[in-house]
């Protein structure tokens, strides 16, 4: 049997889910001789056709990008999301929440009607193609990618948490960001990153994305225990989540 | 030979981010040369609008995967600039440990496996492995090294978490900081036998110069080969530099190129270089004994304009920072570790932040209203401060290696890109060679 070609494409994103791959350092040569990687722009020369895996990193920002991603759809058996940027838009949907003429006038004044310039709303690839799989993080955890691959080339379904981030949290005994007066999102995002930014004392900022039946409820009740505001709250599930359900 | 050339490369392979070059040569009268830049561009200038004060790293960190260090301490610095947050020796002395650790991680990165199968003609790392298997390991043992190292002080190695204004969230223990000076000694003689194995092939670097204008940080107070405090300065500079870093717009001078999605710049000339050679040409005396071992066993000197010669430029910084890190690390454990208490009161305030990225000084100013909310963001990246460089190598580049056919042309331009280790997602991504002859 030949093996599996997997191809890596980026789209609007800082490649630092890419950048994960290679930070596999000596694992990444036992996985490259599994597989047949046939096309990965940042590190290699040659180029592909047709992908048994397409992984897809980044989100999706201009007409022609759509066209690409559905090219790369027609030719991949299984394709992968990537990442925040393209599993739920990331932060590059913070522009979403302004409108599109005005923020490139922002960014670059009068030029802002050159043609090349030209820009989209952000989507996450799931709003254009259908999506398999989705490897969530900001960047992707490089175990979860390891396991998810290894999953996909033994053909069977990878399980991904659907629990909040406090479970893990809770589990290493860390003292919650809430006592610290910080909106944390711990309980309604997705866990699966052993609860990294609390356990370095930074709040979680979402960005594995929401659980399946988030409790935004139970997390406005918490608001006022703390004495910080809805908008508190609205301001930080902004930052990974915008123009996505749940709102507030 | 023939006598038109049609070089058109589609999205340049192994740099980070999309680039196109285009050449075109008629009856051997060059009709176009152009480095293009059509990366989608991504406005976070515009989205960290309304985000408050707290939240900006989180953002901004995400403009680049590569350097997502610097890009949090540039944003950090211009946050604490804006808010009058005062930091500690301490912290202060841990940010530029985890700095360096971003600086050795991207230049292994970049010398280790983009520019290494340039040198040894192979389309990408991977053959390489069978091939020089001891040479490879000793690259990724090296990177791995340097993961470790900003995992450490980072909480990760891409995107930050334990950055705040005012200082650190979680900072090592003793111990573990004497592991890794331990790590970092025993690094010392792998990067010796990189420099040997590039030295090797050294000879495939192309013998191109042209002068230009190298900008980079200098600091005076201690002296040092810096990437994070001091002020800007250029080889140019004469009686009108250094440039303290809030008036950094008045170095870069941005303006919209119709060949690309990113801003270009120009300072006394129409283009300028930053990165390590840069930094080298403008500080090289200040370098540790190991980092001017390496200059020395490569004869690279102050003054040189040879763009290729950046990635061993990016070499000597490598041994600079490790060297430099070990000594850091005595002082840190020497006064021992304290854990302190971060506190900030928003206010209204405009601040800048400049550290020199891997691949260049970086420019952040951002303007906070009285509850400190951002409501205005300037960010200039390494990258796009070298593309009007990269073209105006390009013009001197191509009459000159025109004769060697479309092959060798189309990858000598595709190396002189890459050795500028452009993260042209930064900027917005390139590479379309197009000839004619
Ligand atoms: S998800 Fe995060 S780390 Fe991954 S490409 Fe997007 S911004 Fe970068
Ligand atoms: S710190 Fe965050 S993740 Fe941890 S328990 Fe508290 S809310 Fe949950
Ligand atoms: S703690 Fe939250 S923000 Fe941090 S990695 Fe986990 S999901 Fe992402």
């Amino acid at each position: 049997m030949s093996k599996p070609r997997v191809a890596i494409f980026d789209f609007a994103c800082c490649e630092g889910c890419q950048l994960q791959i290679v930070n596999l350092e000596e694992e990444i040569l036992d996985l490259i001789g599994v597989v047949d990687v046939v096309e990965w722009r940042e590190a290699m020369s040659e180029q592909s056709q047709e992908y048994d895996i397409a992984l897809i990193e980044g989100s999706i920002t201009r007409p022609e990008d759509e066209e690409r991603i559905k090219e790369i759809r027609k030719r991949a058996k299984i394709l992968v999301a990537l990442g925040a940027c393209a599993t739920i838009g990331g932060v590059n949907k913070l522009k979403n929440n302004f409108d599109l003429d005005e923020v490139k006038t922002c960014v670059y004044g009068q030029d802002a009607g050159m043609p090349h310039l030209a820009t989209g709303m952000t989507k996450a690839v799931d709003e254009v193609v259908p999506v398999d799989f989705k490897i969530h993080g900001c960047p992707i955890d490089r175990k979860e990618f390891t396991y998810v691959v290894r999953c996909l080339l033994m053909g069977k379904t990878p399980v991904i948490p659907d629990y909040p981030v406090c479970v893990e949290c809770k589990a290493k005994e860390n003292v919650c960001r809430w006592e610290y007066n910080e909106v944390c999102l711990g309980p309604i995002i997705r866990a699966g990153c052993g609860a990294r930014c609390p356990s370095t004392n930074f709040r979680c900022f979402g960005c594995r994305g929401y659980v399946e039946n988030p409790n935004v409820e139970a997390a406005k009740e918490v608001m006022d225990k703390y004495g910080l505001t809805i908008d508190d709250l609205k301001q930080k599930m902004e930052l990974f989540g915008s123009k996505q359900e749940p709102t507030i | 030979m023939s006598k038109n050339i049609n070089i058109h490369v589609h999205h340049l392979t192994r740099v980070e981010g999309h680039g196109n070059i285009v050449v075109n040569v008629t009856d051997g009268t060059i009709e176009k040369c152009e480095w293009q830049v059509p990366e989608a561009p991504r406005f976070f200038e515009a989205m960290v609008r309304g985000r408050r004060w707290d939240d900006i790293q989180t953002i901004v960190s995400r403009i680049c995967g590569i350097c997502s260090i610097t890009h949090s301490l540039a944003s950090t610095k211009a946050v604490e600039d804006a808010l009058d947050i005062e930091v500690s020796e301490q912290a202060d002395t841990l940010r530029i440990l985890m700095h360096y650790s971003e600086q050795l991680q991207s230049h292994v990165l970049h010398v280790g496996y983009l520019v290494a199968p340039d040198l040894f003609t192979a389309p990408s790392v991977v053959p390489l492995v069978p091939k020089a298997p001891d040479a490879v390991k000793t690259i990724i043992r090296a990177h791995r090294v340097a993961n470790q190292w900003s995992d450490l002080l980072a909480g990760r190695t891409t995107h930050p978490t334990t950055l705040k204004p005012g200082g650190l969230t979680k900072i090592p223990t003793e111990k573990e900081l004497r592991q890794l000076q331990e790590t970092l000694k025993a690094t010392v003689n792998d990067l010796v036998t990189i420099c040997e194995v590039v030295l090797s092939v050294a000879d495939k670097l192309p013998n191109f110069t042209r002068d230009t204008e190298y900008i980079s940080l200098k600091q005076d107070n201690p002296p040092t080969y810096t990437f994070y405090h001091g002020d800007i300065t250029s080889t140019d500079c004469n009686g009108d530099g250094p440039v303290h870093i809030r008036d950094w717009e008045k170095v870069a001078n941005e303006y919209v190129s119709p060949q690309s999605t990113a801003k270009w710049t120009r300072w006394h000339r129409d283009a300028y270089a930053v990165g390590a050679l840069a930094r080298f040409n403008n500080n090289a005396d200040l370098l540790s004994p190991l980092g001017k071992k390496v200059a020395d066993m490569f004869g690279l000197k102050k003054g040189n304009c040879n763009p290729f010669m950046n990635n061993i430029a990016q070499l000597v910084e490598c041994a600079h920072v490790v060297e430099t890190s070990i000594e850091m690390i005595d002082r840190l454990l020497t006064n021992g570790l304290k854990e302190e208490k971060i506190s900030v009161t928003p206010k209204a305030g405009r601040g800048s932040g400049c550290v020199e990225a891997p691949r260049g000084i970086l420019f952040h100013t951002y303007e906070f209203d009285k509850n400190g909310d951002c409501v205005a963001a300037n960010i200039c990246i390494p990258t796009n401060q070298n593309h009007a460089n990269i073209q105006k190598d390009f013009e001197a580049f191509v009459p000159q290696f025109m004769d060697r056919g479309q092959d060798d042309l189309r990858h000598g331009m595709e190396m002189l890109v890459r050795s500028y280790d452009p993260c042209i997602s930064c900027s917005t991504h390139m590479l379309n060679v197009e000839f004619v002859k």
